[in-house]
This record gives C-alpha cells, sequence and structure tokens, in this order.
C-alpha cells in the first residue's frame, strides 16, 4: 500500500497545467474494481438499491418534529461542520445482511488496520487480511467504498490518504460476493 | 391583622408552626383556611413559584408576600424548545427584578426558566441583592458575560450559580476573573453552555482552587481533556463533575493524570459532558464507575462495545442519558446490570436521518421495563413501536409518574399489526396510576384519548402531536383529566367544540398551548369574552387576525390563566382576546 505508482505524473486532468486540484480523473486508475465486477452475477443484496447515485428527495422538515432542542442537534455535529461524505470525515457504513447503517468518522483512525479492526469490532465480523493480488479472499467479510467518483472499490486498494479524502461511504459485503476481484 | 379569638393560638405559635411548612401548595392550602390563617402566612412566606410569570404581577406578588427570599419564575411556554414560539414572544424578567429591587433587598435565591434575561437585568440583580446565594438561569436567554461579570464581582455570597441550556452572548470577556480573591463560597457551578472564548481558564482554576466547599463543576465544551486532571486535583470533593470535550490524542501521561484524578475523587456521584468522546480514554473513569448514580452520556458519540461496557461498570446508577448508540443491546445490559435505575433518557443520534443509523428499538425499553423495579422516568426516542410492547412496559413499570415516547416519525403504526398505537397508550395510563407527565407519538385515534380521559386521574401534563381525529379526543382529556395543568398540542384536527365546552376547565389550568391545530378565530375571541380570567393569546406572524375571516383557523394558540390581565409587552405577531380587542382594531 505504501508504494505509490506515481501516477500523478501521467495522468490526464482537466486543469490548468500547473494546478494542483484533484479533478476528475479521464483514465481509470488501474486498481478500480467496477461494482458489477464486485458484486457476483445473480446476487443482489437488500442494501443495493439504497445505493443508487440519485439520493431520494429530502423529506420536509417538520418544525417542533422530533422535539429535539437545538444545541442537542447541534452537539452532534462536532465543532467542525460534519461533511458528508467528500473529504472523508463522517461516512455510512452498511453490512449486507444488517437492516441498519452505521456512521463512523475516518478521522478517528490512522492506519487501514485500525479501521478494519473497528468494524469488526462495530458489526462482530472478521473481516480478515488485505492482499493486493487477492483482496479479502478467504474471509467471511470484504470491505468496500465508495469513491467521489462514484466508483466502488476494496478497502485498501489505494494509499490510506487517498482513501481518507475520497472514501464516500462504506460497504460491507459478503466474502462471497467479493470473489473474484483482481488487479490489474 | 385580625382580632384574636379565645379559641386561636397566639400568632407567634402559628407562624412558628408555619415555618415547618414548606411546600408551596401546602401553604397555600393554609392561607384559604381562615382571613387570620392568611394574613400570618403571608407574612412569613420566604419561598414562592410562580408557574408562568404572566399569571402575575410582580406589584401583586410584592403586596402580598411582603418578605420572600427565594423566587422561581418560569417564562416562555414548553414548545419553545422545539422552536415553536417566535424571538420576541415575551418572557423578560426585568420588571420582575425592578420591582424586587426595592421590595426585597434581601433575596437570596432567583430561579428562572425560558425567560429571557438582558444584561441589564443581571447588573440591577447585582446591585440590589448584596444576600444573593442561588442564582440558576435554566434555558433563558439574552445576556452576555457582561452580566456575567456584573455577578460575579458583587455578588460576595454566591454559592450557585448555574446557567444550564442558556444561551449566551459570545463575548471575548474573562468574566470569572471577575470573582474576586477573596471570594471563596462557590459551591456550584454549571457554565456547560458557554461557547468559545467565554471561560479564561487560568481564572477558573484559580476559583476552582479557593473555593473549598465546591461539590458540583460543569465544564463548557471548550475544556480541553487535558486541563481536567489539573482541576480535579484541585477540587477532589466533588460530588458532580461535567468534562469538556472528551477527545484528544491518546498520550499515556495525560492518560494516567486522568485516571489518578479522578480516582482520588472519592465523593463522585454524577458524570456528564463527554463531549466528542473517543473511546481511548473511557477507562480513566473506570475507577469511579461503581459509585456513580448519574451518567450523562447523551453528548458523547461512543458507540458499542465501549458504551455498554461502561455502562455495565456503573452497577448504581440511578439516572441514565444516553444517545441511542446505546442500542437494544445496550439496554438489556443496563437492565441486568443497574438494578437501581429510576430514570433513563434515550435521545437520537441521528433525528432527520431516514434511514436508522443504529438497532435500537422497543426492545431495548422493554428489558429496561422489566429489569429495572425501579425505574419511574422515562423519555424514549425510537423508530418502532409496538402495542404489545407498550402494554408489556406499562404491566412491568406500574409505579411511572413520567413517560413520554417520541417516535422519529410522529405517524408512524404498530409495526407489527399496523394498528394506531391506542391500545399500547392505554395501557400506559391504566396500569400507572401515579402518572404525571406523558408525551405521545405515532399513529393515534381518538380511542387513546378516551383511555387518558378515563384512566389519567393524576396526570399534570399531556404533550400531543399529530394524533387524534376529532374534537371528541379534547373533549376527554378536558373533561376526563381531574389534574391536568399543562397540555400542550401540535398538529391535531382538534377545532372549537371541545375547547368552548370545556372553557370553564381551562381556568382550573396554568396554561393551554395549541399549533397548527383547527381553532377557529371566532372561538378565541368568543373565549376571550366569556373569560376574563384567562388571556387568550393568538400567534400569527403573517398578518393581524382580524384581516382574516371568523372562521380560519388560527396559527398559534395560548390560552392561560391570570389574575394580572391582559400583558403589555406582546410583540406584534400576538394578540389578546379580550372584550376589547374587537374595538382595538377598529
Amino acid at each position: 500500500m505504501e508504494n505509490d505508482l506515481n501516477l500523478k505524473a501521467t495522468e490526464l486532468r482537466l486543469g490548468l497545467p500547473g494546478s494542483d486540484e484533484p479533478e476528475r480523473q479521464m483514465t481509470p486508475r488501474p486498481n478500480k474494481r467496477t461494482l458489477s465486477d464486485i458484486v457476483s452475477e445473480g446476487s443482489r443484496s437488500t442494501t443495493e438499491e439504497d445505493h443508487q447515485d440519485t439520493a431520494p428527495p429530502a423529506k420536509v422538515q417538520i418544525v417542533g418534529w422530533p422535539p429535539v432542542r437545538s444545541y442537542r442537534k447541534n452537539c452532534l455535529q462536532g465543532k467542525k461542520d460534519e461533511v458528508e461524505g467528500g473529504t472523508g470525515m463522517y461516512v455510512k457504513v452498511s453490512v449486507d445482511g444488517a437492516p441498519y447503517l452505521r456512521k463512523i468518522d475516518l478521522k478517528v483512525y490512522r492506519s487501514y488496520p485500525q479501521l478494519l479492526l473497528a468494524l469488526e469490532n462495530m458489526f462482530k465480523l472478521t473481516i480478515g487480511a488485505y492482499s493486493e493480488r487477492e483482496g479479502y479472499n478467504g474471509s467471511d467479510y470484504a470491505p468496500t467504498y465508495e469513491d467521489r467518483d462514484g466508483d466502488w472499490m476494496l478497502v485498501g486498494d489505494v494509499p490510506w490518504e487517498m482513501f481518507i479524502s475520497s472514501c464516500k461511504r462504506l460497504r460491507i459485503m459478503k466474502g462471497s460476493e467479493a470473489r473474484g476481484l483482481g488487479c490489474i | 391583622m385580625q382580632k384574636k379569638t379565645a379559641y386561636s393560638f397566639p400568632d407567634e405559635i402559628l407562624e412558628h408552626v408555619f415555618s415547618f411548612i414548606q411546600s408551596g401548595k401546602d401553604r397555600n392550602a393554609a392561607s384559604v383556611v381562615c382571613k387570620s390563617w392568611y394574613e400570618i402566612e403571608r407574612w412569613c412566606r420566604r419561598k414562592i413559584f410562580v408557574g408562568n410569570c404572566y399569571a402575575v404581577s410582580p406589584t401583586m406578588v410584592i403586596r402580598r408576600f411582603p418578605d420572600i427570599r427565594s423566587i422561581e419564575l418560569k417564562g416562555k411556554p414548553h414548545f419553545a424548545d422545539f422552536n415553536l414560539v417566535p424571538d420576541g414572544w415575551g418572557g423578560y424578567v426585568l420588571p420582575w427584578i425592578s420591582e424586587m429591587a426595592g421590595a426585597y433587598p434581601w433575596l437570596e435565591e432567583i430561579r428562572l426558566k425560558r425567560m429571557v434575561v438582558t444584561d441589564e437585568s443581571l447588573e440591577l440583580v447585582a446591585k440590589s441583592f448584596t444576600n444573593l446565594q442561588v442564582l440558576v438561569l435554566f434555558s433563558c436567554e439574552g445576556f452576555s458575560t457582561d452580566g456575567l461579570a456584573a455577578i460575579a464581582a458583587s455578588c460576595k455570597n454566591l454559592t450557585e450559580l448555574d446557567l444550564r441550556d442558556s444561551e449566551v452572548d459570545d463575548l471575548s470577556g474573562h468574566w470569572l476573573n471577575h470573582f474576586p480573591d477573596t471570594y471563596t463560597s462557590l459551591v456550584s457551578l454549571n457554565i456547560s453552555c458557554l461557547g468559545s472564548d467565554d471561560v479564561s481558564f487560568s481564572a477558573l482554576e484559580r476559583l476552582v482552587g479557593r473555593c473549598p466547599n465546591l461539590r458540583r463543576l460543569l465544564l463548557n465544551r471548550e475544556v480541553p481533556l487535558d486541563k481536567i486532571a489539573n482541576l480535579l486535583s484541585r477540587a477532589p470533593q466533588l460530588i458532580e463533575f461535567g468534562t469538556g470535550t472528551y477527545a484528544a490524542e491518546l498520550r499515556s501521561d495525560v492518560y494516567s493524570n486522568l485516571a489518578e484524578a479522578f480516582c482520588n475523587c472519592k465523593d463522585l456521584k454524577c458524570l456528564s459532558g463527554f463531549w466528542d468522546a473517543v473511546p481511548a480514554y473511557l477507562p480513566v473513569i473506570y475507577s469511579v464507575c461503581s459509585r456513580l448514580t448519574s451518567l450523562n452520556l447523551s453528548y458523547a458519540p461512543i458507540q458499542n462495545p465501549d458504551l455498554t461496557k461502561l455502562v455495565s461498570q456503573c452497577p448504581s446508577l440511578q439516572r441514565m442519558w444516553v444517545l441511542d448508540y446505546i442500542e437494544d443491546s445496550g439496554l438489556e445490559v443496563l437492565a441486568s446490570s443497574c438494578k437501581d435505575l429510576q430514570e433513563l433518557r434515550v435521545f437520537p443520534s441521528d433525528p432527520f436521518g431516514e434511514e436508522p443509523n443504529v438497532s435500537l428499538t422497543e426492545k431495548g425499553l422493554v428489558a429496561v421495563s422489566s429489569g429495572c423495579p425501579k425505574l419511574h422516568s422515562v423519555l424514549y426516542f425510537c423508530r418502532q413501536m409496538s402495542n404489545e410492547a407498550l402494554v408489556t412496559i406499562a404491566q412491568n413499570c406500574p409505579n411511572f409518574t413520567r413517560f413520554r415516547l417520541c417516535l422519529l416519525d410522529p405517524k408512524i403504526a404498530d409495526y407489527r399489526t399496523l394498528q394506531p398505537l391506542d391500545v399500547g397508550f392505554g395501557a400506559i395510563v391504566e396500569h400507572c396510576k401515579d402518572l404525571r407527565r406523558l408525551s405521545l407519538s405515532g399513529l393515534l385515534t381518538d380511542r387513546v384519548f378516551e383511555y387518558i380521559g378515563m384512566h389519567a386521574k393524576k396526570l399534570e401534563m399531556l404533550s400531543v402531536a399529530f394524533a387524534g381525529e376529532s374534537d371528541l379526543a379534547l373533549h376527554h382529556v378536558l373533561s376526563g383529566c381531574e389534574s391536568l395543568r399543562k397540555l400542550e398540542i401540535m398538529n391535531c384536527p382538534f377545532g372549537d367544540k371541545a375547547l368552548l365546552a370545556n372553557a370553564a376547565k381551562l381556568e382550573t389550568m396554568r396554561s393551554l398551548w395549541m399549533s397548527s391545530c383547527s381553532v377557529s378565530l371566532g372561538a378565541c375571541k368568543m373565549l376571550g369574552q366569556k373569560m376574563p380570567r384567562l388571556n387568550i393569546e393568538v400567534m400569527d406572524e403573517k398578518g393581524p387576525p382580524d384581516s382574516r375571516a371568523e372562521s380560519d383557523p388560527v396559527d398559534k394558540l395560548y390560552i392561560y390563566r391570570s389574575v394580572a390581565g391582559p400583558r403589555f409587552d406582546m410583540p406584534p405577531f400576538v394578540w389578546t382576546m379580550d372584550e376589547d380587542f374587537a374595538s382595538e382594531l377598529s
């Protein structure tokens, strides 16, 4: 994970020469796996529908309901504003087969092992070891994530810093469904 | 003074007897026995509670009770907590302070709730009441740290300063520095609501260090975790402590200092704060856990298993406030570990989220009701409920005094049968004969109100939202609930009939709030004319009510009994319906 291929020098970008802004990439990164690669044919879990690209229309909030005082609403957002995905702070975590979502703050973790351990503890499952060649083959569960481009990646495919800045949400899939992933 | 008869005790004896009667209710009862008792009682009353600051005027209070030392005042209606009362509505304390300044120079205690308190009011308090010992500003607003500086500088006998849940203007003043070096009498300090820059930390440390009687200290979020150990070591006698932010990078020196500091607080029984808490620092409080009777984790984003592990170490808990991160599994552990639990509040971590983010359901509450025989007060936010669960809870806990259930989707049905939750809440009121406070939610028909009217004879406060089908529901409550004092209703299809038919009932209550219901302007006017001892206040931000038809529903309605007549400090969007209303506008 540490050894980055220096893709930055060769990638195509929309920005002006010399600008550093991470732009939407024109060429797919070598490690990218599409969602259809990850999900084996014929099986669609119940959480699939929740992860559409188009968000459902926001529910109109009723004034006064639920009866939560404003300082309570504010305190949970932390001293900085809570950011949904994008810069990779609070992200939703879904687990195949579980009827609810959790949220975690990626900022709390410093490395993949820490994050995976936390996920294992949180959901009482085993994720096992990552290998660049085989992904999480052999594990009960495989953690995947959606990045800013909307692509589904295996957690561990990119350097940690890149992961933190691009992860929008996490999905922990059953290992059997993540089989057959390969890198280029 | 009345002429004494041969059969009465001398005044001094009666006064002495009355001094043993502390409760306001009992004193009120004694005062109506006869005129001489009224006279004696009013001269020796020292403590007064005014549940609605507009129900009586300061002049009237002072005239009747010439020597008060302790006053408690409440201002805005409860639904102001949820942004239903627009700014500027009222609840100003200044008129009270102004009049009491002259009449009660020996005033010792001021407790205010949901009132607007200005710096001017606080400066007047500081100047007028040199003997002030207790100042509690609960959910108040309108003042800044300048006002607090005035209090700190002048109130040499202050023992308690509690700003619980208030909104304080963030001026960069070091108001704590205004406590003189000679000031050492602080016993209780709650500054948990203050924003950044409000607290000079070194001044706080010095203050804590020189007040040996300090027993209660609730810090604000801005106090960093690595400062806590020092503070605690200066006040090991604390009984109640609220941390500031409970997150920091894990450092072994900070960790061990904290653990040692907590360990040395042998009297510590109540903990709160824990903003932004990270699991790494939780074990530092383990040495205190077995003694804890009250734990407030409702600002802590800790999740299971850390959260449940913490809870399982606190077998003496009587009061637990927590976020729904505790989940059903954590509540089951609570139920088996905390047999002394009396009060449980579970708050939503994601109140506006559309999908559940935690596994907290009715099962958690059922578990606690089953495992904790002393449980009597509940506030529970969750996303699903069943009649069966409510019936079980009611049967498990016939001693409930307060039961507030808040389903995040306000009209959700029993998730198992898709029926309304009438039967479930009916069981609550039927089994819990001492129930004083109830909040309903979920899909509810007129039926539940029939049960409430029939059974809830001790009910004093009822909160209703999105419930009922017709006026019959409101009629059941107004005609059946004998002890009802406060009724607050939002978004229910209740109109004129029940209100007009039960007008007399309203004089026996403190207040009625109805918003987004179907009460017509005409009915409000009629009530205003028929009932001179009620203030009928119509609130409408869209314009004066007379610009609309009599049959149009009013937006917000607040009715309260008063001997002071209509108030004069109303903002432009509030109108009082009284006999003069019609003529005033022409």
